[in-house]
């Protein structure tokens, strides 16, 4: 059956209910903070700002503390409630989706440092424009896959499926464009390879957001579509009401 | 291998269950209704038990399951207020059927109550109760049964070097196992438990489970408990009944991690319905 968030907080024990709300609302607080971390790793970047670099960088201690009490406090519920059905499957879905935002975290801090490089080598901006493009898009299907996280929305969880590939395709194709510009002038090697760097950064955020969404399926429906070709997916199948 | 059947019953009330193959199962149970004078307990219950499996009965208070399990045992039969429609086939024979007698289907289909009740004599004579009141066996055959029976029921260490004091002298959980013994020592297809462990504390309820698991190897065996957690851990399918109706029946693996119905998501999450 399908569940959504309303009536997700209807047991008969109130304090389980607050205990669940507590885990979506810690999760969505640490999603909100690496959003913020990306966004301010790219401008750091973008404006030349080493200092915004170093906060960011600074800042990843924040995001895995926040990893660590959402598993501690998931533990505990699974210890003192034996969570079932889509309880259990909310408990699991926080895990996972913890462990994605943390790896997140750990790109925006990379985006950071290889930034700080650049910065201090005052080096031109080749391919800047792709790390904006590249990073705005990530940014918004995290962004959607946290909203579809919140509202137990299939719809929006299988729009960010969808749009990981497009991210691979404009990943691959900056890349090649850098490749060239090397090619062309070895000196530019060094901090080319900085920039290439991050759009590595980027396209893994993307593949996390897009590990996020397949959470929600898994949540709301109770399917697993990890390792599922996103071609091969049976959208109708997955959102049909039982 | 099996697939869920939905159904929607005139009153709108909805159902899931598993279809077991024919094949695979002891018992059939095909639209079967009960009432207690005029109140309906049982409404139009349709399911199949698989052999040598588990198959737990859950649901809250006054939903019909240990009603559901005392058909299975004929316990109703002496009470006039029941009225009762609908077939229970066991192995393919319809256990109300005029040639069955009751005795020879309570010695096919054993049962065990929640309180444990040893009769008041020896350990040894409890479980020779049963084996006693069939055919005569020679003593050394009737101790190796006693004795397998006590193993099987995972008692026999525990017991084996004072078999002729007084089945009192045990522990709840004890008891609750020299019941089982006596059980299986005339050799059921089927084992009826109802609430088996509820009296029970915590470490020898893991006994009673553990012993569950090992038993199904020889026989099918059906639990009815409050304890979903317990269901959970020991059984293969799960029935969900409420109001007398059969609402959802899956793999005990799928019943509790994604529940087709929403009333049973309900109940196993604890929420207000």
């Amino acid at each position: 059956m399908d569940i959504t968030s309303d009536t997700h907080s209807q047991h008969i024990s109130r304090q389980f209910n607050q205990e669940l709300e507590e885990l979506k609302t810690h999760l969505m607080a640490m999603g909100g903070l690496v959003e913020q971390q990306i966004q301010e790793a790219v401008s750091a970047l973008l404006e030349g700002d080493s200092r915004l670099a170093e906060r960011v960088r600074d800042n990843d201690k924040a995001v895995n503390d926040m990893q660590l009490k959402i598993d501690d406090e998931c533990t505990r519920v699974l210890a003192r409630r034996q969570p079932a059905a889509s309880d259990l499957r909310l408990v699991l879905a926080v895990i996972r989706a913890t462990s994605d935002l943390e790896r997140i975290g750990d790109e925006a801090s990379k985006i950071a440092r290889n930034a700080l490089s650049l910065i201090e080598a005052n080096q031109g901006a080749k391919g800047v424009v792709e790390v904006r493009h590249i990073s705005e898009h990530v940014r918004k299907m995290l962004r959607d896959a946290l909203t579809a996280f919140a509202r137990f929305d299939i719809e929006l969880a299988l729009e960010v499926v969808h749009e990981d590939d497009s991210v691979d395709s404009e990943y691959a194709s900056a890349m090649r464009s850098l490749m060239t510009f090397m090619m062309e002038d070895p000196r530019a090697i060094s901090p080319v390879l900085n920039v290439m760097w991050i759009l590595r950064a980027l396209e893994r955020i993307g593949d996390h957001a897009n590990n996020l969404a397949e959470y929600v399926v898994y949540l709301v429906k109770g399917l697993d579509i990890r390792h599922v070709d996103p071609e091969e997916l049976d959208e109708a199948a997955i959102k049909r009401q039982d | 291998m099996s697939e869920t059947l939905f159904s929607q019953a005139a009153g709108g009330t909805r159902s899931a269950v598993i279809e077991i193959p024919a094949a695979r199962s002891c018992l059939e149970i095909d639209d079967l209704s009960l009432r207690y004078g005029g109140q309906p307990a049982l409404q139009g219950l349709s399911l199949r038990v698989p052999r040598h499996s588990v198959t737990a009965f859950i649901g809250p208070s006054g939903c019909g399951k240990s009603t559901l399990l005392r058909v299975l045992n004929r316990l109703h039969d002496l009470n006039d207020e029941v009225t009762q429609s609908g077939r229970v086939l066991l192995e393919g024979e319809d256990i109300h059927g005029p040639g069955v007698a009751v005795a020879q289907l309570r010695r096919r289909v054993g049962m065990v109550f929640q309180t444990p009740n040893p009769f008041p004599m020896s350990i040894y004579e409890n479980v020779a109760f049963g084996l006693r009141l069939q055919v005569p066996l020679k003593k050394r055959r009737r101790d190796e049964i006693i004795e397998w029976a006590l193993v099987s029921a995972a008692l026999w260490d525990e017991v084996k070097d004072r078999l002729h004091d007084s089945a009192w002298t045990l522990s709840g959980g004890q008891q609750q196992r020299l019941v089982i013994a006596r059980t299986l020592a005339v050799q059921p297809e089927v084992l009826l438990l109802d609430e088996p462990a509820s009296a029970l504390d915590p470490i020898s309820s893991l006994k009673i489970e553990e012993l569950i698991r090992n038993l199904k190897s020889r026989l099918s065996v059906i639990l009815v408990t409050h304890n979903m957690q317990q269901a959970a851990r020991v059984s293969d399918y799960t029935a969900f009944l409420e109001g007398g109706e059969l609402v959802e029946y899956a793999a005990t693996d799928d019943l509790f991690t994604n529940p087709r119905l929403t009333r049973t998501e309900d109940y196993i999450t604890g929420r207000m319905s």
